[in-house]
């Protein structure tokens, strides 16, 4: 186990959102959480990051309370980018990337071969290495995004949390974003775990899935094993078709609703509603 | 590295080659810009001397009158300028950093009513007389105002203190003080003479012992703020992001509030109500700064010293034979200055 959370207790002030949950994260896999909004699933991986101290429990990094890490040595074994960040105006893409080696550098040791390289390696990566002097305001929202992740990987971690990496996006530049966590994954086995709110997404790229409700882990597994017409009733309340993907074979969520009107020239069949 | 990262990586040189040299040049005109405000305010006044005089009595005085003001009145002034500057150009830089606010001034944190109140009181109340004694009491009374603000900022809140809850703290302590100010200049007509002095803000007549005083402050207040500069950088991106990278928040603001502290409080102790030009300066210069506070805080200390002499300058020509104080003239240059920068432009984003 990469990470783990041990019957942590988490909540801002009096409110406590999670309580009693444990969690495992394995090295080497992409791990999505999933749930509907509420639920606890941003708090729980700000915790794994350790932006939120737990009221109970632990979070263990490589099997030593995180806590007890000097934040800056967690800083270079994990990086945690969280929802929609803010960068101040006028900054460069390839000064964003440079302030991710901020915990391999102090004040006797500002700037080296070794951050211009990582910077460089990132910025290639997230092929952003054309865009490297545009001030982050003029890019679009999935150049941004990538820049953002840029910085988290020339950070140099091989654990990466990202809180809802694909807000605001549209679906082109979800797929974009997701592609590009997928080939992190793939060039130098990372360890990655996500929070998102497309399912059908989740399903797509993630080795497992982890279903949240009222802070309580309600399913983990393989994106078969979770995403279910049961699961997304429990954890939703959504009445849902799931059937295979016809592009990847995983599962594909198909809301019901109620509207079924048929358009012209299109009849809905193969699937039975109801 | 990649091969595709290897062959862009001249082209990034060159950037970096570029950007040194443009930051370079900057820096240089500023200088440029500084010593010609140092000459200005050394050689222009009711009594105006030749750049060949103000040479002559800097290097070797014969005791004429004009060489007694230059190093009795014009040298300390000018100093005082430069060293108020400094500190406020720095500190306003700092303060709109950490609360990511652009309209935040240095003095947000009460240091400026805290210096006025205890100047006054020890005037008023402890019977005491002379500029240096009250100057002391000037910066005591800043610290204190600052220190007490920030315990009524990051009392009760469970997150420390959050730049939001600090300014509403800050202000809080700066109205309280200012109604008893207010109230104390009113039972005494020294201590009100004392208090509009300062009020309008002046480098004028403080002698060279002011400067010296504040000296010592305002060094420290600079070793802070540099120190302070990166994490600061860190921070711009938000806290969680700043802790992700591994920065220590908590202390990272302790040291930017100590230092804008110790500057706020030695300029406005020696210079009176001038804060205004921390508020101006860092604006002025961000476009060519950049988001970058290792560049932007020493860009800003530069042009608060420079803005503050020709102010003072201007001040002393204007009005002849009387002069306008160098408040005065910040609020009258720089107001309107202020107005235009906030409309070419859109606020900007911190």
């Amino acid at each position: 186990m990469r990470l783990q959370a041990v019957d942590v207790k988490l909540g801002y002030g009096d409110r406590t959102i999670v309580n009693g949950l444990d969690l495992g994260i394995e090295a080497g896999t992409v791990t999505t959480i999933i749930g509907p909004n509420g639920c606890g699933k941003s708090t729980l991986l700000r915790a794994l990051g350790r932006l939120l101290k737990p009221m109970g429990g632990q979070v263990l990094l490589d099997g030593k309370r995180i806590e007890q890490i000097a934040t800056k040595e967690v800083a270079k074994i994990l990086g945690i980018l969280p929802q929609a960040p803010t960068a101040p105006e006028g900054l460069t893409v390839a000064d964003l990337v440079a302030r991710g080696r901020h915990p391999h550098q102090s004040w006797y040791r500002q700037w080296s071969a070794d951050d211009e390289g990582a910077v460089a390696e990132a910025l290639d990566m997230t092929g952003l290495l054309d865009l490297a002097e545009r001030p982050l305001d003029e890019l679009s929202g999935g150049q941004r995004q990538r820049a953002w992740i840029s910085m988290a990987l020339a950070q140099g971690t091989d654990l990466l949390l990202l809180d809802e990496p694909t807000t605001f996006l549209d679906l082109a530049h979800q797929v974009e974003v997701l592609e590009l966590v997928r080939r992190l994954h793939g060039q130098a086995g990372r360890t990655i775990v996500m929070v998102l709110h497309d399912l059908n997404l989740a399903a797509r790229y993630a080795d497992r899935l982890v279903a949240m409700r009222d802070g309580r882990v309600v399913a983990a597994g393989t994106p078969h094993e979770v995403l279910t017409e049961e699961l997304l009733l429990a954890v939703f309340d959504l009445d849902a078709k799931v059937i295979p993907c016809p592009v990847s074979g995983t599962p594909m969520v198909v809301p019901i609703g109620t509207r079924h009107t048929p358009q012209a020239g299109v009849t809905p069949k193969e699937v039975a509603v109801g | 590295m990649s091969t595709a990262a290897a062959v862009a990586h001249p082209p990034a040189k060159e950037r970096l080659r570029a950007i040194r040299r443009r930051r370079t040049l900057t820096l240089g005109a500023l200088l440029a810009a500084l010593v010609t405000a140092v000459v200005l305010s050394i050689a222009v006044g009711a009594n105006p001397v030749g750049p060949a005089g103000v040479w002559q009595a800097l290097t070797a005085p014969t005791g004429s009158e004009s060489d007694i003001v230059i190093r009795s009145l014009r040298v300390p002034r000018t100093a005082l300028g430069v060293v108020a500057g400094i500190a406020l150009g720095v500190a306003g830089a700092l303060m709109q950093g950490h609360t990511r606010n652009p309209l935040a001034d240095p003095g947000l944190l009460g240091v400026t009513q805290g210096a006025a109140f205890a100047m006054v009181a020890s005037i008023l109340l402890l019977n005491v007389t002379g500029m240096s004694t009250t100057i002391l009491f000037g910066l005591a009374g800043a610290l204190l105002a600052s220190v007490g603000a920030f315990a009524l900022g990051t009392a009760g809140g469970r997150g420390g203190s959050s730049p939001v809850t600090l300014a509403l703290a800050g202000t809080a302590v700066s109205a309280f003080l200012y109604a008893l100010t207010s109230a104390l200049v009113l039972l005494d007509e020294q201590a009100m003479n004392v208090f509009r002095f300062w009020q309008a803000g002046s480098i004028e007549g403080r002698g060279e012992a002011v400067v010296w005083q504040v000296l010592p402050f305002v060094a420290a207040g600079l070793v802070l703020a540099f120190a302070n500069a990166p994490g600061l950088n860190t921070l711009s991106l938000g806290e969680d992001v700043a802790r992700s990278l591994g920065q220590n928040i908590a202390l990272t603001r302790a040291v930017g509030i100590a230092a804008i502290t110790l500057l706020t409080a030695a300029a406005v102790a020696a210079a009176g109500a001038v804060a205004f030009v921390g508020l101006m300066v860092p604006h002025m210069i961000r476009p060519l700064a950049g988001p970058d506070n290792r560049w932007l805080l020493p860009y800003s200390g530069l042009l608060g010293a420079i803005m503050m002499l020709v102010a003072d300058v201007v001040g002393r020509v204007v009005a002849l034979p009387g002069e306008l104080e160098v408040g005065v003239v910040l609020a009258l240059l720089g107001a309107p200055f202020f107005v235009a920068l906030v409309r070419r432009r859109k606020p900007v984003r911190l």
